[in-house]
């Protein structure tokens, strides 16, 4: 029984997540929809094809790098809003490199270079707010909003001048958008992998047909618009791990996060870990926006267009996955899921897909909710089975 | 355009300055409410979107701004509701609940827009009151003062009676008292017999319905159309206002007036056509809070239980 209830609580986030699916489908009645259809649809676009598998993993790469991020900020004692606007500095440093100095080195050299300037983007646009919070005690959620605006107005400014398309511009549209990054530049896709890894048959030359299966495999083998952005969110999340619970440094962090006073007494230099943190959690806003760039869009445009929220719903991934890196893991393939199966049902039953939008804020306020529930459920746990 | 003079430029800036304060105005005094009393609700931005559409269609519907008004305020404390109970009763963390709160807003809020109306429309909101003495004669064309002060709809100056009445209500009432003691010192009031919930219950749904009125003002009485996300920002610069005023009405009123007159020589740049980039100007007052936020004597008098959920017994 008492097992019982521990797993309960530790599945809250699940609990959570049916009641606000739950509010979703009265939203759906109020809307004379079919439920179950609406329900389907999504399930089905999000995991049933091989198309609809690549587009909910595509979508998994940026929101699992920016719910890191948020886990670093929050163990450090530091709420990033702001990742939004990283990802975009992210996302404009990289193509512009990439647009201008792109096939200057080898690609093998220069896609890790361009990921890199782009989390260094990242890094300085989060170390502001950092700076701002260790030094002047400015409140560092509503300094990283701002930054978002600013990060947003920078990159039109940068797309308007000096980094417009120069097709645009013989066109005389004037769409504010980057040239193309060399092809060269372009993350590799994982058809070209396994081509490498000595996988080169198509599904249907291995003579599959139909069926889950054939669909999951044709990820890695057939033409798909999956990259291996995938493979380098899995290997950062082993990193923010070890990171954050095998090092010195950040053990610190975690322990200026917990308790600020007691991190000072003991003698660490706490508001240089505030700024470490925050700074660091830029940096891997900043390193989606730079895998979004070379991995998907290989171009910067709109910049709300290539953050798509990612900054928002990133800190919903984090919260769900229950503030750990691995926790993420899972959730941002759900919520990916949900991101993408959203888009198709739109299309499908023409219910707007800012439904989603809705059902992340309600699943915000449950699982913020139920913690101290929990909390209090724990330690009343813990005392009988002293008792 | 360089016909115009500069005294009808200046005209110009002044009136919509004192226009364009309006929404951030109502906001921010909210907000301040809720801060006093020791909450932060960052979901302000989601509830003046909620205000904006329900102002919207229920004076769409209805034709009457009035009950639009009344719908925004109505569905304001709702959403105010709904923050006050996550952060009062159940404690949640309210920086995040407050994200919460705003992509619940954001999304409810398109949603219903996109289902109910489905495209932009305009309607007829509040106009400007003229002030008419006679058939032939308003006040409002008085050169200069009258054309800044007086030719302002009813919601404009209700934000800025607003000031001296949130001034009267936190200062001079037991009431405000209240405010005062359960923001800075929960334990105390509550030893005095003050409930601190009730008290923070009610400061954040009066905020919330005043934030729900602010986003109103925008599509009711400012613009007379509504947009998704039409707020853009504006809800936290509201919360970032409340700090930049150092949690006093007429710091709130000095940064509302700042940042709309920004804004508002932000408009006239690109109406003008002058040499500066768009985006520029258009970062200028989320670039201004910022530096706002930074400056060394804003720090002073932030309510002691900001933030600091209230649980008899403890601590």
């Amino acid at each position: 029984m008492r097992r019982f209830r521990r797993i309960l609580i530790q599945l809250l986030p699940f609990i959570a997540l049916i009641g606000a699916l739950l509010i979703g489908a009265f939203i759906l009645y109020l809307q004379n929809v079919d439920i179950r259809e609406a329900y389907t649809v999504m399930a089905v676009g999000a995991f049933g094809s091989k198309n609809g598998m690549a587009d909910t993993l595509i979508k998994a790469v940026p929101l699992l790098l920016v719910a890191l991020g948020i886990v670093i900020a929050y163990r450090g004692g530091v709420i990033n809003i702001g990742a939004e606007g990283q990802l975009i500095m992210g996302a404009i440093a990289t193509s512009f490199f990439g647009v201008t100095y792109g096939e200057l080195l080898p690609p093998w050299l220069m896609i890790p270079l361009l990921i890199g300037i782009g989390t260094t983007a990242g890094f300085l646009w989060g170390a502001i707010p950092g700076y701002l919070k260790a030094r002047l005690e400015v409140n560092e959620i509503l300094t990283t909003i701002m930054l978002n605006q600013i990060a947003i107005q920078v990159s039109y400014f940068l797309l308007r001048g000096p980094m417009l398309d120069p097709d645009q511009v013989a066109q005389g549209t004037n769409v504010p958008q980057s040239a193309r990054l060399p092809r060269a530049v372009d993350l590799p896709r994982m058809q070209v992998v396994a081509e490498a890894l000595g996988f080169d048959q198509t599904t249907k030359e291995l003579g599959l047909s139909e069926g889950w299966r054939t669909e999951f495999l044709g990820l890695f083998l057939d033409s798909s618009r999956l990259h291996v952005g995938l493979f380098i969110a899995l290997l950062m999340t082993v990193v923010v791990w070890v990171f954050m619970w095998r090092t010195t440094i950040g053990y610190r962090i975690r322990a200026v996060g917990q308790n600020p006073a007691a991190a000072r007494y003991a003698g660490i230099p706490v508001s240089r870990y505030t700024m470490l943190a925050l700074a660091l959690s830029g940096a891997l806003a900043g390193m989606a926006g730079a895998i979004e760039v070379v991995g998907l869009h290989h171009r910067m445009f709109e910049p709300t267009a290539v953050s798509a929220g990612y900054g928002f719903s990133g800190i919903v991934v984090a919260l769900f996955g229950k503030l750990h890196p691995f926790g993420a893991i899972p959730a941002s393939l759900l919520f990916g899921a949900l991101l993408i199966g959203g888009d198709k049902m739109q299309r499908a039953v023409q219910v707007p897909n800012v439904m989603i939008t809705a059902l992340l804020g309600l699943i915000v306020l449950f699982v913020v909710s139920s913690d101290l529930w929990a909390k209090r459920r724990l330690e009343k746990l813990e005392k009988e089975e002293v008792a | 355009m360089e016909e115009l003079s500069l005294l009808a430029i200046v005209v110009g800036v002044a009136h919509s300055g004192l226009r364009l304060a309006t929404p951030y105005l109502y906001a921010a005094l909210g907000e301040m409410l809720g801060q006093r009393s020791g909450v932060l609700n960052l979901g302000v931005e989601g509830i003046m979107l909620m205000g904006a559409f329900s102002g919207f269609y229920v004076t769409f519907v209805t034709m009457s701004p009035w009950l639009g008004l009344l719908a925004a305020l109505v569905v304001g404390m709702l959403m105010g509701l709904i923050m006050a109970f996550v952060s009062i009763t159940l404690q949640a963390e309210q920086g995040i609940s407050g994200i919460g709160l705003y992509l619940f807003g954001l999304g409810i809020s398109s949603l219903l827009f996109k289902t109910m109306l489905g495209s932009v429309e305009g309607v007829d909101g509040f106009s400007a009151i003229r002030f008419c003495v006679s058939s032939d004669f308003c006040l409002a064309d008085i050169p200069v003062i009258g054309e800044v002060f007086l030719n302002h709809s009813i919601v404009v100056y209700g934000a800025y009676l607003l000031v001296p009445i949130m001034g009267y209500i936190l200062n001079k009432t037991t009431w405000g008292l209240n405010i005062r003691a359960v923001g800075q010192n929960p334990k105390a009031a509550d030893s005095l017999g003050v409930s601190v919930t009730g008290v923070r219950y009610a400061c954040v749904m009066i905020g919330s319905a005043l934030a729900g009125i602010g986003g109103a003002s925008l599509s009711i009485s400012l613009l007379n159309i509504f947009q998704e996300g039409m707020t853009n920002g504006l809800g936290f610069i509201a919360v970032a206002l409340v700090y930049f005023g150092s949690w006093t009405p007429r710091g709130v009123l000095f940064g509302a007036l700042l940042f709309s007159t920004v804004n508002a020589l932000q408009l006239w740049v690109q109406v003008l056509g002058l040499n500066i980039p768009s985006d520029v100007a258009v970062m200028l007052p989320y670039l201004l809070t910022v530096i706002a936020l930074a400056l060394p004597f804003r720090r002073m008098a932030k309510p002691a239980a900001l933030t600091r959920p209230f649980q008899r017994g403890e601590n």
